[in-house]
């Protein structure tokens, strides 16, 4: 079992990886032969179906990093199994869907390959048990979704719409991070399912549930965080069909109905869904009625629907949860529906608009039939699972009290919002009088209808099925959100005398209303948000160049392009760092008069050296005074290689004859190459600084040299800790077989540093390599002159 | 620096430096050396071939681009700390393997592997900064 639930996440990355060579062979049939995948997984799932509903759950686990007690599990019960099946159900439909939509298209393979990736995605994250696997896997819901919104990248707005989903639904994997991070260090555990009332009880649970509610808010598009949807609508429609009918957009739904058992409840939760759903339910129904192209319409009841199932997980009820639970199997299957409808219209008659569509019935029937299907279960007509959705969520409300009859008016009102919509998708393209489409519309392909088809006659036989989809579908899904087992109690007998069959008509006639006027409502709302001035798409492009602003002020002023500038900088901050932890150490006490004057008049007394050690001495000496007084810059090299000769000969006197070797080759190297730089760069052989930079340069190294030796002062005046240079003198031989422990530290002992300092030498070289190559061409600008030469050849 | 005994004798000091820097570089982990200075002395030798010669013959004697001899540095410096996964060990696990060859015994270890590692790595990119600083017409 455990192999077998990984690879139902695993398996569409494969068939992902395989999809351009898949496509290659099978041209015509790629999208047939790559649906199989898909198709499998939901069979798979389908046998999981039993196990669930009569065992509660089923969990899997394997382990992914044992060092750090990481495991990758994942869990099913009726939640997730829900998710997983309508993911692959409507996934495979999407699959077949797009090889018929994008037929020709030379990257078909790349798209197919994109689609199964997300896929696959979508899977690990409502499968997954563990926090961080959840994290990973809606990363990659981020990622896969960004390629497959900028599919068409060659347009700006699809590269806007795709980037725009990104850094919105990063933020909120960021979120996700933090907060599963926060859960982990409250609770130590990092499976969902084992978590209980701690994290409700504890005094982070504020901070905890902000976290997770950015998460959730920003996958799904809650208001103010929603504007990234609509425009995602730059992706082929096929993404939108799915992206945006049972996947990524309800990836946060699903983690609030996931997390609903550990973090759900309370009152500020309760508050916040609420409030949030409804007030994105009610700006995405009006959005829908403000356009006139069928797929932002369609977007924006997308809006609508996230905002009404977040509304219902924030209401808790047994009935509220049962109801989102239906809606979302509802909308998955007929929003998928509709979308594939529109992309058919869209694809055969060459237009979205509703105001120049009309009377596509006659040429589309079957495309017609498929979006009565679709529409009639958005309106929530009987025989359809949207009205066993609406019923239940009115069911939630029979309190009679203020709150709950604020909700309902919120409910009803976006409810009957949908329904406009939905008549107003059936009828303005496909009935009345027909209108000229620039393209001469006429039925699609058999793998564009089986989507529509094929979801819609499924949400009439579940309707149908009443008794078996309350107890496959219901009861375990709502046990799993609310722990506790809920029975079904869903019939299909009507009874005149229940107030919810009258609040049912009073949305459909509602819906008719919003229906008929439809033009009215959409020229008072375009003249309203024309009035406003301004929208939450428009503040983002404000952030994002207000940030470009912002770095490039950065940029300029860190990268003026002025070397000594450069070096000045880099040694102020050398000195900086070697005096400042001075400070903070009481370094400073071994200047203070008082400390410790006989160990002072030790260090002061001349030591005893011989003859041939003071000439080293005299020697280094000598060589600092040729640097500071040489008005030549050739000699103030040569002279500093002497000095640091002398260094190396000292280092070679008093017994570390490896730093002295390496001392003596990198001096030679460093004349030599200085002397190269010099003559390279053009340099005038005579220094002539102006007095104020030869005195900036003048603190700047007496600043550092005074912070090294004050260092080194205070290292040796304590005593020196020397546990590590004994271990490595006792095993330096028995372990290490090494006798020169320097080297025997470098490679062995601390190699892994070594690995690190050899990376960056290897870095260095290439920078300088790169510098020294721009030198050799001319100076060009950057942009402009390509441009020049594609104007010259045109 | 361009004098005829400057010329004829480089190439007989590169060639014991080059000689040399191997020898400080295998010898380093009993005796003073290693393959930072032995890769050191190597580049010093590099930089007389190319003040002497030129940038241009240096780069010719030499075949294989310097910055590439750095990259294969890190790269076999790297997979010696790898080979310890054969063995189940973390990362960079020495391993020695003690050749017998008639009478005397060579050991071969992992620890040289990534110090011959290290040579190429600063042999590499000091030339190649070296020799770009010395020719006009570097690659």
């Amino acid at each position: 079992m455990d192999a077998s639930i990984a690879l139902v996440a695993i398996a569409p990355f494969v068939a992902a990886l395989l999809a351009p060579f898949i496509h290659r062979l099978a041209r015509p049939y790629a999208g047939w032969v790559l649906a199989l995948v898909p198709a499998g997984i939901f069979l798979f799932l389908l046998t999981l179906i039993a196990p669930v509903v009569a065992g509660g759950a089923i969990s899997a686990r394997i382990g992914w990093v044992p060092a750090f007690d990481l495991d990758l599990s994942f869990f099913v019960d009726g939640l997730s199994l829900t998710f997983a099946l309508t993911i692959s159900g409507i996934g495979t439909l999407i699959v077949l869907y797009s090889g018929a939509y994008l037929k020709g298209h030379p990257h078909l393979g790349r798209f197919l390959g994109f689609l199964l990736a997300f896929m696959g995605a979508m899977l690990g994250l409502v499968l997954a048990d563990n926090m961080l696997a959840l994290f990973m896997f809606w990363e990659l819901t981020s990622v896969t979704s960004f390629l497959l919104i900028g599919f068409d990248h060659t347009r700006q707005a699809a590269r806007r719409g795709a980037i725009q989903a990104l850094v919105l639904t990063n933020i909120g994997g960021m979120a996700l991070l933090v907060g599963a991070i926060l859960v982990h260090q409250l609770t130590g555990c990092w499976d969902m399912s084992a978590l209980g009332d701690d994290v409700r009880a504890n005094g982070f649970y504020g901070l905890t549930l902000a976290l997770f509610l950015v998460a959730a808010f920003t996958k799904s598009a809650q208001v103010p965080l929603h504007f990234w949807l609509p425009n995602a609508m730059e992706a082929p429609t096929p993404v939108s069909a799915f992206l945006h009918s049972a996947t990524m957009v309800q990836g946060g739904v699903y983690l609030l109905a996931r997390t609903t058992p550990w973090l759900g409840g309370t009152e500020a939760w309760t508050l916040i869904l609420v409030c949030f759903g409804g007030a994105t339910l009610l700006w995405g129904g009006l959005g829908a009625l403000r356009q006139t192209d069928l797929k932002q319409m369609l977007a924006q009841t997308t809006l609508a629907s996230l905002g009404l199932s977040v509304l219902l997980i924030g209401l808790g009820t047994e009935a509220a949860i049962a109801a989102m639970l239906l809606y979302f199997v509802a909308h998955a299957l007929y929003k998928a529906g509709l979308f594939m409808v529109v992309g058919a219209i869209d694809h055969e008659a060459g237009t979205r608009d509703i105001t120049i569509l009309g009377g596509l019935a006659d040429r589309m029937p079957v495309t017609f039939i498929g979006a009565a299907l679709a529409s009639l279960a958005m309106i929530g007509l009987p025989l359809t699972l949207g009205y066993f959705a609406k019923e239940e969520m009115y069911l939630g409300l029979m309190h009679w009290q203020w709150s709950d009859i604020a909700v309902l008016a919120v409910l009803l009102a976006g409810n009957a919002m949908l329904a406009g919509v939905a008549m107003l998708v059936l009828v303005k393209p496909f009935l009345g009088p027909v209108l000229p489409t620039p393209k001469l519309a006429h039925e699609a392909p058999i793998a564009m209808l089986a989507g529509p088809i094929v979801l819609g006659g499924a949400g009439i036989v579940a309707s149908v099925m009443t008794d078996w989809l309350g107890h496959t579908l219901v009861e375990p899904g709502a046990a799993a959100i609310l722990g506790e087992t809920v029975s079904s109690h869903l019939t299909l007998t009507i009874n005149p005398a229940s107030p919810l069959l009258w609040l049912s008509i009073a949305t459909w006639a509602l819906g008719y209303l919003v229906y008929r006027q439809a033009a009215v409502l959409r020229t008072l709302l375009r003249r309203f948000e024309a009035g406003l001035g301004w929208t939450a798409d428009t503040v983002f492009d404000a952030v994002m160049f207000g940030l470009i602003r912002f770095s490039g002020a950065v940029t300029r002023l860190l990268h003026h392009g002025r070397l000594e500038i450069y070096l000045a900088t880099v040694f102020a901050g050398l000195a900086l760092a070697l005096i400042a932890p001075l400070g903070l150490l009481n370094g400073y006490d071994v200047l203070l008069p008082n400390a410790d004057l006989g160990n002072w008049s030790a260090k002061l007394s001349w030591p005893q050296l011989q003859p041939y050690e003071w000439g080293v001495m005299a020697l280094a000496l000598i060589g600092l005074g040729a640097v500071l007084l040489a008005t030549n810059r050739l000699v103030a090299i040569l002279a500093l290689g002497i000095q640091g000769t002398s260094v190396a000969l000292i280092f070679l006197l008093f017994g570390a004859p490896d730093l002295a070797f390496t001392q003596f080759m990198v001096e030679v190297l460093s004349v030599v190459i200085l002397a190269l730089v010099m003559t390279r760069l053009r340099l005038d052989e005579l220094d002539q600084r102006p007095l104020e930079d030869l005195a900036r340069d003048g603190i700047l190294a007496l600043v550092c040299g005074a912070g090294v030796s004050l260092l080194l002062m205070v290292v040796l005046s304590g005593t020196l800790d020397t546990r590590l240079s004994d271990l490595f003198t006792a095993t330096s031989v028995p372990i290490a077989h090494g006798h020169n422990i320097v080297n025997v530290i470098l490679v062995d002992y601390r190699g892994f540093d070594t690995l690190g300092e050899i990376s960056v030498v290897m870095a260095a070289g290439i920078a300088v390599m790169a510098l020294l190559r721009r030198r050799n061409k001319p100076a060009v600008p950057a942009s402009p002159a390509p441009r020049r030469r594609r104007k010259a050849e045109s | 620096m361009n004098s005829l005994i400057f010329r004829t004798i480089a190439p007989l000091i590169v060639a014991v430096m080059l000689v040399f820097s191997i020898y400080v570089c295998l010898r380093g982990h009993n005796e003073p050396g290693g393959g930072f200075i032995g890769g050191l002395i190597a580049a010093s030798a590099m930089a007389i071939l190319g003040m002497s010669g030129g940038a241009g013959e240096a780069r010719r004697a030499l075949r294989i681009d310097p910055l590439a001899i750095a990259g294969f540095g890190v790269f076999i410096a790297g997979l010696s700390g790898l080979l310890s996964l054969f063995t189940g060990t973390p990362f960079m696990t020495s391993i020695w393997v003690y050749l017998e060859l008639g009478q005397t015994t060579v050991p071969l270890s992992t620890p040289m592997v990534f110090d011959i590692g290290v040579y190429f790595v600063v042999f590499g990119t000091i030339s190649a900064v070296a020799l770009a600083l010395e020719g006009e017409e570097g690659p």
